[in-house]
């Protein structure tokens, strides 16, 4: 939900991630920093939807990684557009960013877009990245992320056994993890559910509140 | 079936219509539903029988007690409700001296996730109709005292915005409830571009819950911030007139060592000047497992003496209820355990 001032674009490309998920890609309006998001409406006067930009900040164009929600109002129209089809998007905004070297990168599902924009724009960018989903279609970007960040990319995996995968969810892999030291930040970005329950199992495990930030796709 | 209760008038013109009703019949509905109270269609005396069969085939009224309710010695109650098979919400009953106040929720859950707030932890588990909103009103036992609505129970009411106005609508017109929207106050945690719509689209008062007025530290405790910052929150409040009946106030819980210092009044007082509201501090209720703790009486005692002195205007919330679990989401993340347990 968001009202932003919104301009006109053409749709550029429009991928096929797996059954659910596209990578929608769209012209750049101005320059952003990995984390933010921009709002989209299929008119202009119609209801606006939030999304995190899931590109580099030097790729020429930005792309948005959604989920379709079959009775959702906006994702089963966006999957119907085609690339030169118009779509009315926002400028990026928001302080999910600034993202601090050495920290932990928590995600799931589509959560992952503010951190893959993050390593994507920077490799050498030095975090550990754990990300939750369902099965192995769920891995986004697992390739490029395997090469950029070797052992510090983990996934988790709720349904099904994948090779290299932690069987199991986010909290469940973190209940058995070392954690870092007390200054790591942690930064969480996924659906409330994910949020609220990985924030709960880092603070019994004695990680300081102060060192959460999170992004909710409410 | 479908519900009667909670149909604005608009809606009901369209279902008389539908029904080939004479159209003043909608108003006739109306005044059944919101002013009579009637329970069953078959009270609609005024209404043909031929009308009353086509209402029945189709829509029930759709009123529902309460499940449970705990009286705490202060007198204030905690009414559960239904909503579904196995979710539950909060209504809080709170009487106090020639008011009597009624907070409601809007949503099963939240999907905001306040770090301090027991109902974010249940994650979020769906909307609240018109219907379950309103009916915590009309089915409490004590609706005839109500004096005024709050809706800070369960739930962001701007996340679920549409059936909130759609309630507020029928509450203060006068072919619904008629109340003053005086008596209604709708709290948000600043999700701008719904709070614009309410703000053009109602006269009702409105509650913002800023807890930090610095975004670093407010991120922390409520991710909204990441999102909409309470600057902005601010700069919208500020194109709005305040200065006649509608008020704006902001909601403060004072965390121990966290958002209670000297710095936190200089600031609040720095960005607050000069504009017209209220702040209300409020004692935390620590929740299981919460990193934060409730300050002191005594800093939240100088916090509001300080900031009253440089013009803000400001009270403390008493605290109500605090025997029967006040915090709200608590009583029904109970009772949502207790029922899957049950399973
Ligand atoms: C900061 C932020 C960033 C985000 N980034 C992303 C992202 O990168 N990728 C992404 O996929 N999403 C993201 N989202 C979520 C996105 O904004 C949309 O909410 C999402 O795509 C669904 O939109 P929709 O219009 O298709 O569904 P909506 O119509 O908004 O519905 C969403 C869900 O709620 C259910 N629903 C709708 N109405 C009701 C009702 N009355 N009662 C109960 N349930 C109801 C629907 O069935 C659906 O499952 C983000 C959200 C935020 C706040
Ligand atoms: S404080 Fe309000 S907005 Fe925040 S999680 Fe609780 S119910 Fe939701």
């Amino acid at each position: 939900m968001s009202n932003k001032p919104l301009f006109e674009v053409r749709i550029l490309r429009h991928e096929r991630i797996n059954e659910q998920v596209r990578l929608l890609w769209l012209p750049k309006l101005s320059s952003f920093k990995a984390g933010q998001m921009v709002s989209i409406s299929i008119a202009p006067d119609s209801s606006q939807r939030l999304y995190s930009i899931c590109s580099g900040e030097k790729d020429s164009d930005i792309a948005i990684l959604y989920d379709i929600k079959r009775d959702g109002f906006l994702t089963p129209k966006l999957d119907e557009l085609l690339a030169g089809n118009s779509l009315w998007v926002s400028a990026p905004f928001g302080s999910f960013t600034d993202f601090v070297k050495g920290s932990w990168f928590l995600a799931s599902g589509t959560g992952i877009a503010p951190f893959y924009s993050l390593f994507r724009t920077n490799p050498e960018f030095v975090g550990k990245l754990v990300h939750g989903g369902r099965d192995e279609s769920s891995f986004y970007f697992m390739n490029e992320l395997t090469e950029t960040l070797g052992e510090n990319y983990i996934r988790c995996s709720s349904r099904g056994i994948v090779k290299d995968t932690f069987h199991g969810r986010v909290t469940e892999w973190l209940q058995g993890a070392q954690l870092a030291d007390a200054a790591t930040k942690y930064y969480l970005c996924g659906s409330a559910e994910m949020v609220v329950d990985t924030r709960d199992v880092l603070i019994s495990r004695g990680v300081d509140y102060d060192k959460i930030i999170s992004e909710i796709y409410f | 079936m479908e519900t009667l209760f909670g149909k604005t008038l608009q809606e009901l013109v369209v279902i008389v219509k539908e029904a080939g009703l004479p159209s003043f019949t909608s108003k006739q509905i109306a005044d059944w539903l919101y002013k009579h109270h009637i329970s069953e269609i078959d009270e609609m005396t005024n209404i043909s029988k031929k009308g009353r069969d086509y209402l029945k085939s189709k829509f029930v009224i759709g009123l529902a007690n309460p499940v449970n309710v705990q009286a705490s010695i202060d007198g204030t109650k905690k009414y559960l409700f239904k909503s579904g098979d196995h979710r539950f919400i909060e209504a809080a009953y709170i009487p106090d001296d020639d008011r009597a106040t009624l907070c409601v929720s809007s949503q099963v859950g939240c999907k905001m996730g306040c770090l301090f707030c027991m109902t974010g932890k249940q994650g979020f588990q769906g909307q609240l109709t018109v219907n379950e909103i309103l009916n915590q009103i009309r089915s409490l036992p004590e609706f005839h005292q109500l004096t005024n609505v709050v809706y800070m129970g369960m739930g962001e009411p701007f996340d679920n915005l549409e059936s909130v106005l759609k309630s507020t609508e029928i509450l203060s017109s006068d072919w619904g409830y008629g109340w003053s929207p005086k008596r209604i106050t709708v709290s948000t945690i600043g999700i701008i571009p719904a709070m614009r719509e309410f703000l053009n689209k109602s006269s009702c008062h409105l509650a913002v819950s800023m807890h930090s007025p610095f975004e670093d530290e407010r991120r922390k405790l409520m991710p909204i911030e990441n999102v909409y910052h309470i600057s902005d929150v601010l700069s919208l409040l500020k194109e709005y007139d305040w200065t006649g009946q509608r008020r704006v106030s902001f909601e403060y819980i004072l965390f121990k060592g966290v958002n209670d210092t000297p710095k936190h009044i200089n600031e609040l007082a720095r960005i607050l000047n000069g504009f017209k509201c209220r702040v209300n501090l409020i004692r935390f209720h620590s929740i299981p497992n919460s990193p934060l703790e409730p300050s002191d009486e005594e800093t939240i005692q100088f916090f509001k003496t300080r900031l009253n002195s440089k013009g803000v205007l400001t009270t403390i919330r008493a605290s109500r209820g605090q025997d029967i679990y006040a915090a709200c989401g608590l009583l029904s993340t109970k009772e949502l355990v207790k029922r899957q347990e049950e399973d």
